[in-house]
């Protein structure tokens, strides 16, 4: 392996570069959301110094100018529309929505127009569209800060979900996402920005529809989803300790999903279980859960087991969020108790 | 002023769509037309006012009520009515209808069943052109109903910030379904909303298609010169019910045939004949050629096949 190639990046980072690269190969790519540059219209050294509300998008209103990078009012709705018009009209808008939150302000721009408009329309309209936002518990942000709101997404017909767990995975999955002719709504979890990976430079992209073998095992399929990876990871170690050989398997993308992979998993290992960092009802939890049940029951040697959240928004006080969010031990627990069954 | 020449085709697209309308209420009253139908009726001249300052390069987006806008933007009656009787051949395969019919050749971006959820749409495909710089421009077509929806205040106020190149084109026939606009809305004209957003907000008369003229004339100038956007609020008299089939119980009856007396139609007619531009025989000649094209329309839609149920779930993503 080259020097370049075992580059170690942030999320943040990998993230920047995905756009970056896709707008310099593509002028009809372009970039619109609230405080993406920051000092909007001041120009000099306060304009574009802020880069989005985590930095992800630092540099590019220098790179290609106020024309292609759009610093926005707080209108989310409008935002997304005009994303959805401009890219009914042939451009390809990454929409940054901040927070997965503020997605409910532009439900019916997602939801009745570019998730319809292809169907509707009977094939006329290709809205090649990217909804980014950052999610997820874990820094205190309570109630209308820490939505994971994936599961909302995944139900509706005509949009794809894309749900990265590292760096290396947010840049190539990102670039196929700018790339798909879909509107696709793109989850930061906000563990991602910070997390350090391995990231190639130049552009590649992941397919949309294909998950990923993260770690191989033969006695139980933990299918991870987004920051859960990282934690089934954690507690593969400690199960690994116990002699469990846990197989993990990262969905990447909720729409559309690869049952395939989970279905081959599972006739090796006899046993699943979900981690999801989501309400558990009419969750992507319960929807694979559901779907794995039907495809591959006479394989199972033990009923399909789920980890989420409570059934409650997101609380602000230490102890209370970390109840919140699934934990490496009760994933341990619960394998080891699928797997002694 | 507008040539007569101008005046006479002004003329003959709104008689299109008035026929069309007539002859869609005729055929829907039969039973075998599926779906809600709101017709266009009295407000031929905003439609044909506007999108005759426009080509096919430019994008407008529409209402429920949206047929007016799709024959002034360039639609077959062919493609229209096979899409409103749900057939295969229709504009968009018998999978939207009505509410949901689009032409996106002739830069027609859908129908939108969403009071208001057009608009912005519209403001994108302003802003496609703005980033392309080309002088495309975009039409935002709505009636009185969205103008207190959030998302038209939030678009107004980015189009005036970027000057997208955008015309607001609010259809105020002074009723939202039952609800009048007196009751509902703060101001009463609703031109006088886009002074708050930093540009111009005209009001006109839609039975006055020469001031429609006028005013889409200086809007759609101002857009294609970078001068950003306008927003126009023209005053429609309800000739009709909010849908075909509306009891209209809410409504005094005089109140319609108030509306029925100020007809753009006949109104330009009688003054293309007075300067000797059209006569009764030219008009004549015009029904006769509309009607045929709508009597061959009616029935290469009838004869047109279903979808085939097998195809349900086809076509929802792009390749």
């Amino acid at each position: 392996m080259s020097q370049q190639e075992q580059r170690i990046i942030s999320g943040a980072s990998a993230i920047n570069e995905a756009i970056r690269e896709c707008m310099e190969q593509d002028p009809t790519t372009i970039l619109i959301g609230e405080d993406i540059a920051g000092g909007a219209g001041l120009g000099g050294q306060h304009e574009g110094a802020m880069g989005g509300s985590f930095g992800v998008t630092k540099g590019l209103l220098e790179q290609f100018g106020p024309l292609r990078v759009r610093d926005t009012p707080i209108s989310e709705a409008a935002i997304a529309g005009i994303g959805v018009g401009a890219s009914a009209a042939g451009l390809r808008p990454i929409i940054d929505m901040m927070w997965s939150s503020f997605t409910p302000l532009a439900f019916d721009q997602i939801f009745n127009q570019a998730a319809k408009m292809r169907y509707m329309f009977g094939g006329q309209a290709k809205i090649p569209l990217v909804l980014r936002m950052a999610m997820g518990a874990g820094l205190g942000a309570a109630g209308q800060h820490s939505d994971t709101l994936y599961s909302v997404f995944t139900h509706i017909p005509g949009l794809k979900v894309v749900v990265p767990s590292s760096p290396n995975d947010a840049k190539g999955l990102l670039a196929a996402s700018i790339k798909d002719n879909n509107p696709v709504l793109f989850f930061e979890h906000m563990g991602l920005y910070g997390m350090k990976d391995e990231v190639p430079e130049g552009s590649y992209t992941y397919p949309l529809g294909e998950a990923r073998l993260v770690q191989e095992g033969s006695d139980i399929t933990i299918v991870a989803i987004s920051m859960m990876v990282t934690k089934a990871l954690e507690a593969a170690t400690v199960l690994a300790e116990d002699g469990i050989k846990a197989e993990i398997i990262d969905p990447r993308t909720l729409s559309p999903i690869d049952y395939d992979s989970m279905v081959a998993s599972i006739k090796k290992t006899g046993r699943l279980l979900i981690v999801d960092e989501s309400p558990p009802r009419c969750s992507i939890a319960a929807d694979i859960a559901a779907n794995l049940s039907e495809m591959a029951f006479g394989y199972l040697q033990a009923p399909t087991s789920r980890i989420t959240c409570p059934h409650s928004p997101v609380p602000l006080s230490p102890p209370l969020e970390s109840a919140y969010i699934p934990s490496v031990e009760q994933i341990v627990s619960t394998a080891r108790g699928l797997c002694c069954a | 002023m507008p040539t007569k020449a101008y005046l006479l085709e002004f003329y003959e697209l709104m008689l299109k769509i008035r026929m069309f309308e007539e002859r869609v209420t005729r055929e829907f009253r039969k039973g075998d037309m599926p779906g809600f139908v709101h017709t266009y009726i009295g407000a031929e001249a905003v439609a044909a006012g506007i999108c005759m300052q426009l080509d096919d390069h430019d994008y407008i987006s529409s209402t429920h009520r949206g047929h007016g806008h799709c024959i002034a933007k360039g639609c077959s009656f062919r493609d229209m009515l096979a899409e409103l009787y749900g057939k295969e051949t229709g504009l968009c395969k018998g999978r939207g209808g009505s509410m949901h019919i689009a032409d996106f050749d002739r830069g027609m971006l859908g129908a939108n069943a969403i009071v208001g959820g057009g608009i912005a749409l519209a403001a994108g495909g302003a802003l496609a052109a703005q980033t392309r710089k080309s002088d495309r421009v975009a039409v935002s077509f709505f009636g009185d109903g969205a103008c207190n929806q959030g998302i038209l205040h939030e678009t107004m106020n980015l189009a005036s910030i970027w000057k997208l190149p955008l015309i607001f084109v609010c259809e105020n026939n002074g009723w939202a379904e039952s609800t009048p606009t007196e009751y509902s809305t703060s101001v009463s004209n609703i031109a006088e909303r886009a002074h708050g957003y930093g540009f111009a907000g005209l009001t006109v008369d839609a039975s006055d298609a020469e001031a429609v003229y006028e005013a889409a004339n200086s809007a759609v100038q101002c857009a294609r010169n970078g001068d950003g956007p306008t927003l126009i609020e023209a005053k429609i008299g309800r000739m009709v019910g909010h849908y075909l089939g509306d009891p209209e119980g809410y409504r005094p009856k005089e109140l319609k045939v108030k509306a029925r007396s100020k007809d753009p139609i006949p109104d330009l007619a009688s003054k293309l004949i007075d300067s000797n531009a059209l006569t009764e025989m030219g008009i004549s000649n015009i029904k006769d050629r509309i009607n045929t094209e709508l009597d061959e329309a009616v029935s290469y839609a009838k004869d047109s096949p279903l979808p085939s149920g097998a195809d349900v779930d086809i076509g929802v993503y792009s390749e």
